[in-house]
């Protein structure tokens, strides 16, 4: 691994001050990205600014019903919490689904926003990637893609975002809260992460300096129809190829609201709110579920090894859909679905 | 300070490491797996893939499994660290060693360190009870000689015993 500078920051504005003086620097928390990032010399920050004194691991009400959750809040402690279990079960069951016991202790919700593809060529430092490297080309466009993306790829990059978190977030609404130099600013979670286009470097809008101080989370009602159904090569323990994370409410017999984020397709959560406007008014059906998914992969492209993907995601929306309808969400322990 | 891991750079922290307290210090880019192998010469945790994927290094941090390949030792001033070293009460082994040993829930060993340091963390937990459970709660360790059926028969004995001794003690 490289050398660097180390500070410990032991207030926000020691972070940031830290963080903006260089233009090298990286905040680290948990460390389960940045540090095997490192390891590998596809990260080669100058300076390590460790935040993990600060005061950003709890979970706290909202004035207006919802839940602000620091940044350093471990996926495990966010998961068990009893009000995100109770009130956010979607997003519970997505963080269950990704990485391993031991990683979800270390990790945190910040930094799970923040984690880089793992797109094997961006992985490799003796490869070719246009985010590792931008104007050095991406070999995964007819190489190796399996795994890559088929929702908003450019010609500089098909890397996906692998968070099964972010699916979750990105379907519940969420607010992310950054400070920097300039201040405090809220950013929505669909203008978080960002496609690549032809700067695939920058996986999401924050700016130099800036550092995730809390998640919000809506007010939300989806405590029983939803779902998280994820799919991928083994059961437990990989990246999405493809989830779901479906979340409906129902007003009678007919859908009031519906919301489906997608992960393992694109470079950031895929969501079609135009889409799932087609959805309101309509009963819970599989036509209906059909429909809508066909409308949402309408624009998707393969890449050779990946297109499996598409079929794959056409049915893999209408499951979780119609999980979601019954009130069935799929389990992250029993993994057979039917 | 009575160690001093690296060079002139060192960043002064201190550890609970199996009961005994350290005062290091620590170059940042150490991490803490290769900080108890190297310099403290407890080499039970093990160095299997390096990048958080096999959970051979996994240790108890403030009672919790961790990755310890993935945790830079400098952020983890102050922690309270459990090895596979620290689990046995002098010559009385940690049940789940017990355990380990009576299902024979090992071939090579490599992975045993981990898979016994994470199956204490499963159980301080709480949260795996059925069999489905513990496969799924032990997921971040991998066992290439294919050992699983047995490790999850010990995990479950244990948890078995835990419940029985709970149970004793609500009784009396």
């Amino acid at each position: 691994m490289r050398r660097f500078d180390y500070i410990r920051a032991d207030s926000i504005e020691h972070a940031v001050q830290a963080l903006a003086a260089v233009q090298g620097a990286r905040a680290l928390a948990g460390g389960t990205n940045l540090v095997d990032l490192m390891k590998y010399d596809v990260a080669t920050p100058t300076r390590i600014v460790d935040i993990n004194r600060l005061p950003l691991d709890s979970i706290e009400e909202t004035e207006n019903g919802g839940l602000k959750i620091g940044a350093l809040v471990t996926n495990s402690a966010l998961a068990w919490d009893a009000r995100i279990e109770a009130r956010y079960p979607l997003l519970s069951s997505a963080i269950l689904a990704g990485a391993s016991p031991q990683l979800r202790n270390a990790a945190t919700t910040g930094g799970n926003l923040l984690q880089r593809t793992r797109c094997y060529y961006f992985y490799d430092a003796t490869m070719a990637c246009n985010k590792r490297e931008p104007g050095s080309g991406c070999p995964a466009i007819g190489g190796v893609n399996r795994t890559h993306a088929i929702l908003g790829a450019s010609s500089s990059c098909i890397a996906t975002h692998p968070s099964d978190m972010c699916v979750a977030l990105a379907a519940l609404d969420a607010v992310v809260h950054v400070v920097g130099p300039d201040g405090a600013r809220t950013i929505a979670f669909a203008d978080f992460h960002r496609l690549p286009g032809d700067e695939p470097q920058f996986d999401n809008t924050m700016r130099h300096g800036e550092l995730i101080t809390a998640i919000e989370l809506p007010p939300a009602d989806f405590g029983r129809n939803h779902s998280y159904l994820k799919l991928r090569d083994r059961l437990s323990y990989a990246f999405a190829l493809i989830s779901v994370a479906a979340a409906i409410k129902f007003d009678g017999g007919s859908i009031s609201e519906a919301r489906v984020a997608l992960g393992g397709v694109a470079h950031k959560p895929w969501r079609d709110v135009e889409a799932e406007q087609t959805l309101v008014g309509g009963p819970a059906s599989e036509q209906a579920f059909a429909a809508f998914a066909s409308r949402v992969l309408a624009p998707t492209q393969g890449q050779g090894d990946n297109d499996f993907k598409i079929d794959l995601s056409q049915r893999a929306i209408v499951r979780a859909l119609t999980q979601a309808a019954a009130g069935t969400p799929q389990s992250q322990t029993d993994k057979r679905v039917g | 300070m009575d160690d001093l891991i690296g060079g002139v750079l060192g960043v002064p922290i201190s550890l609970i490491i199996n009961g005994t307290s350290h005062n290091l210090a620590v170059d940042p880019w150490v991490t803490l797996l290769d900080l108890l192998r190297e310099n403290l010469d407890l080499t039970g945790s093990k160095k299997g893939c390096d990048h958080g994927q096999c959970g051979a290094c996994t240790v108890l941090i403030d009672g919790q499994r961790i990755n310890s390949c993935l945790v830079l030792a400098v952020s983890r001033d102050g922690a309270d660290i459990v090895t596979v070293e620290g689990l046995a009460d002098h010559d009385h082994l940690h049940p789940m060693q017990e355990a380990f040993v009576e299902h024979d829930a090992f071939q090579c060993g490599y992975c045993t360190p981990g898979q016994i340091c994470s199956a204490v963390g499963l159980v301080n937990e709480g949260r795996a009870r059925s069999r489905a459970e513990i496969r799924e709660h032990m997921s971040g360790n991998i066992c290439r000689c294919g050992a699983y059926t047995n490790i999850v028969d010990a995990v479950e004995d244990v948890l078995a015993q835990e419940d029985a001794r709970y149970q004793k003690v609500a009784a009396e």
